[in-house]
């Protein structure tokens, strides 16, 4: 008897108060919305393959981005690792029955479909074309589109990562087993913790100023429109002050499924733990600190600038110490070159370039240059794509035979995360040349010389397409047809890897005590 | 066919291992709730900050036209129905369910007086033609009404949402006296109480920023 073969009626799901039951009905959800933004970017960049704007017209192709920015940031990205790994390992992690509010781990689950619902009528009821950043005054007064539908959409889907980040918050500090202290907390809840936090402390902020942006365009309250002396820079200063500190949202928790499967597949005790949860927590912080980065050239005053700029090199520090203590990590282990191993390193070597060139575009005055090209967009593909993604596919994999009890076959498994990562080089590489050379985003058509680099780009594209299908394919293979999955394949570490696979639905009969630190790689389980 | 009768029985639900336990995630989610409702409240707060830095004359002079004795009053209403709830918390832990209905009863009732006198209050800014948006004349006298304007969307959006506040707040209130009513376990009652209670009070602090911030402007 587990989790999953407790009950088989539609009820027992979609009424579960059962933790492992909440992540794959988020799980079934983030797919969908992963697979409706990916179908929106692969018409950009069929549109994209010829200088002329010929297959899409220039308000069609101003939708496709649209859509595919807001599906992928906030149906996607924003919940993935949380929602669906969180959810499942987190009381595990912790040796703990269930989340601290099991109905509230529900519910945020039916507020995330109510914001898909809004967003979903928006595409339908005559798309939405303001970029995923819903600019001011674009937004409330010159936008044809479904402008309020998506906007509420987005609104509605806050309040499901603040209801998981109060959950998740609130069950680290309460619902830890005897004996795990903070510091024998596995990196993957250090990281969920931090990522919390920025869901807590940030999401309401956008809240209101969606709230603002919704009664102005409904009603005409005014707050950013300039007739009435309002400001639509403050409008660009409250967005990124929360879309700022969501990168993090959505790279913190992939730093965790990393730190996890490294410290796994190199079989050694993860190097500098401290300084790692530490620069975790520094990302966090420091992130708070950095939005103004994305308004140099709006006409913000040159010393926010300067200051903006500082602050943004400084999390290049917490950044790099994580990079540097994978790679002790790695030295002189037990390396393994397991597919989630694959996706692990794929994602260290992508942050890097991703990392880097974010370093050259939080230079002030290299970003004049930079800004709104396609540097920019290689530059934030390689974070969320090469980053985040990578590390998504990672986890996936290595905790699939936890979440399921069935093996996912290996081979297929490697071919798929050695073409994403092909794959994704092709497609965004040429973007960095391409922004170099000056090709601004956002453009249906452009000029004839950037078509080379244009091609590469879409041809990359078509094989990210493949590598991403091929895991949905073969993972829903394995649920019938894949091997048997003992309590822990990979003679891992962690409480997760005590308990059967799939766990039963009373995950633990009796609270576990702890009494040695995680990633005990160098004493036998 | 027994009813527990036994007062001290009682229940921990399933994922928690005591009581206390339960209470401390229950007090510290609600606390986490309220940081994310101050950060709500904060993007609007600051919005108007900067405005007011910018159009200070204006800003200050439209201030002037709202009802700051009457809203003054309805401070007082709301912080009595403050001390109301405190009551009921403590009555709900000594578990006196009769006491604990009647001072539930009575912060709902200051509740409900409070959000009447701000309608009032709304009605009294309408017909002074002070409401500049849904197509209404715009009258007011001052210096530079464009700006005036701004002033008043904010004044409007943020008692506005203030109201909603205490609407839900009414609400959850009404499910605590309906709880109390039936009063199934002691601690539980206080528990909820005790949560609620918290949510009550944070409506209640947030409205003495919104009246120091709005009403007490240039004065």
């Amino acid at each position: 008897m587990n989790y999953l073969n407790a009950g088989y009626g539609l009820k027992s799901w979609l009424l579960t108060l059962d933790h492992k039951r909440v992540a794959w009905l988020y799980f079934i959800s983030i797919t969908g919305f992963f697979f409706l933004g990916g179908a929106a970017a692969t018409l950009v960049r069929l549109e994209l393959i010829t200088p002329a704007g010929d297959l899409l017209s220039s308000d069609a192709y101003n939708q496709m981005f649209s859509l595919h920015g807001i599906v992928m940031v906030w149906f996607f990205l924003i919940p993935s690792i949380p929602a669906t790994m969180g959810n499942f390992l987190l009381p595990l992690m912790l040796g703990a029955r269930d989340m601290a509010f099991p109905r509230l781990n529900l519910m945020s689950w039916y507020v995330f479909i109510l914001g898909g619902a809004f967003t979903l009528t928006a595409v339908i009821a005559g798309g939405i074309d303001t970029g995923w950043t819903f600019y001011t005054p674009y937004s409330t007064m010159f936008s044809n589109g479904a402008v309020l539908a998506a906007a509420t959409g987005v609104f509605i889907v806050g309040f499901s990562s603040i209801l998981t980040g109060i959950n998740f918050i609130v069950t680290t500090h309460k619902m830890r087993a005897p004996g795990l202290t903070w510091f024998r907390l596995p990196l993957f809840v250090w990281a969920q913790y931090a990522t919390s936090l920025i869901m807590v402390l940030a999401t309401p902020v956008l809240s209101i100023t969606l709230v603002l942006l919704g009664v102005e365009r409904a009603f005409g309250i005014g707050i950013f429109d300039p007739a009435l002396g309002g400001d639509p820079i403050l409008f660009e200063h409250l967005f990124w002050f929360y879309s700022h500190p969501a990168v993090y949202i959505m790279l913190l928790p992939a730093m965790g499924v990393v730190s996890e499967v490294i410290a796994c597949f190199a079989h050694k005790r993860i190097f500098g733990y401290k300084v790692m949860a530490f620069s975790i927590l520094a990302i966090a912080l420091f992130g708070f600190l950095v939005w103004g980065h994305h308004m140099f050239v709006s006409g913000q005053s040159i010393y926010a600038g300067v200051a903006f700029s500082l602050l943004s090199f400084l999390v290049s520090v917490p950044s790099a110490l994580k990079i540097f203590n994978w790679l002790a990590t790695l030295y002189k282990g037990h390396i393994r070159f397991d597919a989630p191993m694959l996706f692990a390193l794929s994602f260290i070597g992508l942050f890097l370039i991703g990392g880097l060139t974010g370093v050259f575009v939080a230079t002030l005055a290299l970003d004049i240059q930079m800004h709104d090209t396609y540097f920019v967009v290689a530059h934030f593909h390689y974070i969320m794509v090469g980053g985040m993604v990578s590390a998504y596919m990672a986890g996936l994999h290595f905790w699939w035979p936890k979440i399921t009890g069935r093996l996912y076959p290996e081979m297929w498994a490697r071919v798929s995360a050695i073409i994403v990562f092909a794959g994704f080089n092709l497609t965004f590489f040429p973007q960095f040349i391409l922004g170099w050379a000056g090709m601004p985003r956002r453009y249906h058509a452009y000029a004839e010389e950037f078509q080379l680099l244009n091609v590469f780009s879409s041809a990359g594209a078509g094989m990210l397409a493949v590598g991403y299908l091929l895991p949905l394919l073969y993972l829903l293979w394995s649920l019938r047809y894949g091997a048997r999955a003992g309590g822990n394949p990979w003679d891992a570490r962690g409480l997760e890897w005590t308990v059967a696979s799939p766990p039963p639905k009373e995950t633990f009969a009796t609270v576990p005590r702890v009494d040695s630190e995680a990633y005990a790689y160098d004493t036998p389980q | 066919m027994t009813r527990p009768n036994n007062q001290t029985t009682v229940i921990v639900a399933h994922q928690f291992e005591t009581l206390e336990q339960q209470f401390d995630a229950d007090l510290l989610g609600m606390w986490l709730f309220l940081v994310t409702e101050a950060l709500l409240f904060s993007g609007a707060f600051l919005a108007l900050a900067v405005y007011y830095h910018q159009y200070y004359d204006t800003f200050s002079a439209a201030a002037r036209e709202l009802h700051w004795l009457l809203a003054g009053f309805n401070s007082v209403i709301l912080l009595t129905s403050g001390l109301a709830v405190a009551l009921a918390e403590q009555a709900a832990d000594q578990h006196r369910r009769r006491l604990t209905l009647w001072w539930l009863s009575a912060t709902i009732a200051l509740g409900v007086a409070f959000l009447g006198l701000k309608g009032y209050e709304y009605y009294m800014e309408y017909r002074a033609g002070l409401v500049p948006f849904l197509d209404q004349p715009f009258a007011f006298s001052g210096p530079d009404p464009h700006n005036a304007m701004l002033f008043y969307n904010f004044y409007f959006a943020i008692t506005g949402l203030h109201a909603l506040h205490m609407i839900i707040g009414l609400m959850v209130l009404l499910v605590m006296l309906v709880l109390t009513y039936r009063w199934r376990e002691g601690a539980r009652v206080a528990r909820q109480v005790r949560i609620a209670g918290l949510y009550w009070a944070f409506v209640d602090i947030v409205w003495v920023l919104v009246y120091c911030s709005l009403y007490l402007l240039g004065r």
